[in-house]
């Protein structure tokens, strides 16, 4: 066999990285496994301002500093990889890559964290770039003096939409409830701002245009009336999914396809354990995740030492 | 003056970017910012430069008026999302994309255009 980690963790957000900073400075050997990009939600995080201990700082910057700390305790991470099989029965778990090679571990973490939801409507893909985006202080500045439309009504789109008053001449909101989820304060201050109007209870159905995005199309979910709306952007900020798809049928999940964990961060198989945004849990925040990678480092850590203990007992009696 | 932060050589005047173009047979070039669209695309063109030795790998800031042969180039026009991204085999620009791309789609356009 292979060598063996004691621990794998998969994913490289701030609970997976939390938990390689722990589990490495706890003398664990540890891999970190990683789909996307190191860092995962928080460098698509343009500004933190509420993390505690730290002033206002750049989200790839809370990133790389999170990654560095990682390797400095001697953690492995291996970023961009497609993982293809995972074996978690038994006392040593084994995760595939599609590549062939294949990483053993005494206990794994799993913290895939979460993407974003896209609307997946015709034309979205085709404009994207050119005219759909999912990122104002990205390419807001595209759009100076242009009409866009804002997809959402959580926290991230109110506060974008108002970000991007800075450049559009107007904006229009899209919405499918016939309220908003997002906190008083950023309701307030969307209906307050004279370049913004509303459209509630409603969806896009269609972006069209030639070379850029010229229209979309609004179905009212009331009335089923359909209509068309000019506008020379889209911005989508219609929240995330969690990255479980492939751990169906592998670990206990619930009807939105979040793991179900108990306080210990443990699952449903002794020795997978899972933290960050993929779990069962109403607030989804750095800080969050960050507690999230240092229990279930610390409980992984436990369930090594329990592991050893047991076999060394087995080997004297 | 170097404005992004990653390992990727990042070009800072368009008579480097000249020079690079047309002294490479196939040049990747990921022109944008430190910012949520951009940062991944840096993070796979670092891995990229492991696997890839056929391709060169550069970054160039957006900012910078030294980018304005990537940003004024006939295939960004209409071009709404950072980072643009462009491609030249032979000193020619083959192909050029808006916003983020991940590994996958990039290995795609490298192995379209760069066989």
């Amino acid at each position: 066999m292979d060598e063996v980690f004691d621990v794998i963790i998969l994913g490289a957000g701030a609970a997976g990285l939390t938990a390689g900073i722990y589990s490495s400075r706890a003398k664990l050997s540890t891999l970190i496994l990683n789909e996307g990009p190191i860092g995962g939600q928080m460098i698509l995080t343009d500004e933190i301002a509420n993390y505690p201990g730290v002033e206002t700082t750049r989200g790839y910057i809370l990133a790389n500093t999170m990654k560095k700390q990682a390797k400095d305790f001697g953690c492995i991470i291996k970023s961009n990889v497609k993982i293809s099989d995972y074996q978690f029965e038994g006392t040593v778990k084994s995760v595939k890559l599609e590549d062939g090679r294949e990483f053993n571990a005494r206990a794994v973490i799993l913290a895939p964290g979460g993407k974003p939801r896209t609307l997946n409507i015709p034309g979205e893909n085709n404009f994207r770039g050119k005219g759909v985006s999912y990122c104002a202080t990205c390419d807001g500045e595209f759009f100076t003096g242009k009409e866009l439309v804002v997809v959402g009504g959580g926290n991230s789109a109110l506060e974008e939409a108002v970000t991007l008053t800075k450049y559009a001449s107007k904006i229009t909101i899209v919405h499918q409830f016939d309220h908003f989820q997002a906190f008083e304060h950023a309701v307030q201050e969307v209906k307050s701002n004279p370049k913004i109007s509303f459209i509630m209870e409603s969806e896009l159905r269609e972006i069209r245009g030639t070379n850029s995005v010229e229209k979309v199309i609004i179905e009212n979910l009331v009335t089923h009336q359909v209509s068309e709306l000019k506008t020379d952007g889209v911005f989508v900020f219609i929240g995330y999914l969690p990255n479980t798809g492939s751990l169906k049928g592998i670990v206990a999940l619930n009807d939105r396809n979040e793991i179900i964990v108990d306080p210990d961060m443990n699952t449903n198989i002794p020795g997978v354990f899972a933290a960050g945004d993929c779990i069962v849990k109403r607030y989804r925040q750095v800080t969050t995740a960050v507690a999230d990678g240092t229990i279930a480092a610390l409980a992984a850590s436990n369930y090594i030492n329990e592991m050893k203990v047991k076999q060394r007992n087995l080997i004297t009696a | 003056m170097k404005m992004l932060e990653t390992a990727v050589h990042e070009i800072e005047t368009a008579a480097e970017l000249e020079k690079i173009i047309n002294g490479n047979e196939n040049v990747m070039v990921c022109c944008g910012r430190m910012g949520p669209m951009c940062i991944p695309v840096y993070d796979a063109m670092e891995e990229l430069e492991e696997e890839r030795p056929d391709v060169k790998f550069y970054v160039m800031g957006f900012d910078t008026p030294e980018a304005a042969p990537i940003r004024n180039a006939p295939m960004c026009r209409g071009f709404m999302g950072l980072p643009f991204t462009v491609y030249y085999k032979n000193g020619k620009m083959v192909k050029a994309t808006s916003s983020i791309q991940d590994k996958e789609e990039i290995t795609a356009i490298l192995d379209q255009f760069f066989v």
